[in-house]
């Protein structure tokens, strides 16, 4: 390929990117893995070699089990709500019963996907705050007062209530990847069907579904690696509160190194947070490459 | 998007046939694609005529439309604090696209068009990197920007939020590089193109959808970026929009009204980028990628 002795240009090309990969996230990964044998704070820099002390607190953490249940919690809900329902919604609104309606509401569902989280929480602050909110004035409007709740200070209801919000934000942007998806099934598939006689509910399992099925797995590979990364919805509604019953992992290691100021536990944490995103990382990266070249 | 939006003319004159033929399950659908509509908008809505409402009023009577519209309440907002926040934002962002588009896409062009062994092993190593992510680093980073001194400064950010970006861009320009044809560039070789001519003339003027996508990403990330900004980013007068509101929060206490209109702000130039850029945005997405 090469008809140039020595070809400068690839190596400058290249090296603005390498270099900064490597400072800001190759480095900090490895020193991630070698912080997490050491007990250190932020200010004073000396660090205790601890060996294997912070994993073995990992087992008697009560909290690291609270949390990653939560993020189970977060990751199932949302895969049935935004796989499985996206893509209900998007089957509905392809339907050329519903192609009136289906402009208008593809824009109505998008429009959470354009406000930023931080805003999306500040405004759930006011939905389910227990005195003026939203959420409770409606259940008294239509009769269902014994249905309040103190929806993110009670313990049992908190991360069901930071959940929610997440679905209400990004149920429409997967509804809308969905719709790109089914626009490009072949129409004489759903035409041939019709004159099988096919209902519509047939339709949907026997061709949508196939056709779809790329784009299914990797919404739900997203789906799941945003569901044990998620920081920004706990941290901003509720820290994690009321006591520790709706923290995650992200949440967990940031109070552990940022406010106990305990950084080689939080090391430690964040390598469960690193295992548990990788290896689907590493499934999204080889699915799109081979969708692209060769 | 676009074939639906223009409803043919025959296509009108059918409903009434298709009316009588409306079941009672198309009519239950229907009702809740429109409920889902409302929980949807409803507390948008709410956010907007409520930013010029007074305290009382929005506590008082959630749902009642302002007595008199406060619009100062999104001067207040701005003259406030949200201004600061908002310019922080605009510098953090645009200088992060800029430098996304220029060292993603000098990357991805060396990938698209070399392969040598080191090329595969810097695909690998660059596309790689989607697999970390900001909150596994977030300790080390901290450490690691402190000691190049850049802790509390707009660079902690910028710097961060392109080396997490790249590998995502990367893959995404790489992939739209390798469909232009290679005629195009042997032609231009043959009439003394150099290299980076080849690049700039030729692989850049042909890519601009997929830069119009990469910058709608960026943008959407960088904007909304929160946990680095809160934590990189100490003093008040160097915060993003994101972190920025949260401080805003705390200081108005019971300011809400003006609250609301600040969050109102903050998402404008979004929703505005959103509505020219939409269909990159999905085109995007749909290569398979990211979710914001």
């Amino acid at each position: 390929m090469q008809r140039r002795k020595f070809n400068i240009i690839p190596v400058l090309f290249l090296l603005p990117s390498i270099a900064l990969l490597l400072v800001f996230v190759y480095i900090p990964l490895i020193q991630n893995f070698y912080n997490s044998f050491f007990d250190f704070s932020v200010f004073s820099q000396t660090k205790t070699f601890v060996g294997f002390e912070n994993f073995k607190a990992l087992l008697a953490d009560k909290v690291v089990s609270v949390a990653l249940l939560n993020n189970v919690k977060y990751a199932i809900i949302s895969v049935v709500l935004q796989v499985g329902l996206a893509l209900v919604l998007a089957y509905i609104l392809e339907d050329k019963l519903f192609h009136r309606v289906a402009p208008f509401l593809r824009v109505v569902y998008f429009m959470p996907v354009m406000i930023s989280i931080s805003v999306v929480a500040l405004l759930f602050g006011f939905v389910y705050n227990p005195q003026m909110g939203l959420l409770n004035s409606f259940l008294e409007l239509i009769g269902l007062e014994n249905l309040k709740e103190v929806w993110l200070g009670n313990f049992e209801i908190a991360i069901y209530s930071v959940i929610a919000m997440s679905q209400w934000h990004s149920i429409g942007f997967v509804t809308l990847l969905f719709i790109v998806a089914i626009q490009k099934i072949p129409k004489e598939l759903y035409e041939a069907a019709d004159i099988d006689g096919a209902g519509k509910i047939r339709k949907f399992f026997s061709i949508t579904v196939p056709q779809v099925k790329e784009a299914i797995f990797v919404n739900t590979l997203i789906t799941i690696t945003g569901s044990m990364l998620v920081f920004n919805e706990p941290y901003i509604l509720t820290n994690g509160g009321p006591g520790f019953s709706s923290t995650v992992m992200s949440v967990h290691m940031y109070q552990t190194g940022f406010v106990k100021d305990n950084m080689g536990y939080a090391s430690t944490l964040a390598i469960i947070i690193f295992i548990l995103t990788a290896v689907l990382a590493l499934i999204q990266i080889k699915l799109s490459r081979t969708g692209k070249d060769d | 998007m676009e074939q639906v939006i223009e409803p043919s003319v025959e296509k009108v004159i059918k409903p009434s046939r298709k009316l009588r033929k409306f079941s009672i399950g198309q009519f239950v659908t229907m009702l809740m694609l429109a409920a889902f509509a409302i929980v949807i908008l409803y507390p948008l809505l709410w956010m907007v005529i409520s930013s010029m409402k007074s305290y009382n009023e929005i506590f008082n009577d959630v749902w009642g439309l302002p007595s008199t519209w406060l619009v100062e309440n999104y001067s207040l907002a701005w003259s406030k604090d949200i201004s600061g926040y908002f310019m922080n934002s605009l510098f953090v962002t645009s200088v992060t696209i800029i430098a996304v588009l220029i060292i993603g896409s000098m990357a991805a062009f060396v990938l698209a068009r070399y392969k040598t062994r080191w090329i595969d092993i810097a695909l690998i190593f660059t596309i790689g990197g989607m697999m970390m992510n900001p909150q596994v680093a977030l300790i080390p980073l901290f450490n690691i920007l402190t000691s190049l001194d850049l802790i509390n400064s707009h660079w902690a950010l910028i710097l961060t939020y392109i080396a997490y970006r790249l590998p995502l861009t990367i893959l995404l320009l790489r992939g739209y590089f390798l469909s232009i044809p290679k005629e195009l560039e042997e032609s231009a070789i043959i009439d003394g193109c150099t290299e980076f001519g080849i690049y700039r003339r030729i692989y850049l003027p042909m890519s601009v959808p997929i830069l119009l996508t990469t910058i709608v990403l960026t943008a959407f990330f960088a904007w909304n970026e929160f946990l680095f900004a809160t934590i990189f980013i100490d003093s008040e007068t160097l915060k993003t929009i994101p972190s920025g509101l949260m401080n805003f929060r705390d200081a108005l206490r019971t300011d809400w009204g003006v609250l609301l209109a600040g969050m109102v702000l903050a998402s404008l130039p979004m929703i505005a980028l959103l509505i020219f850029l939409q269909k990159y945005l999905v085109q995007g997405l749909s290569e398979g990628s990211v979710k914001g």
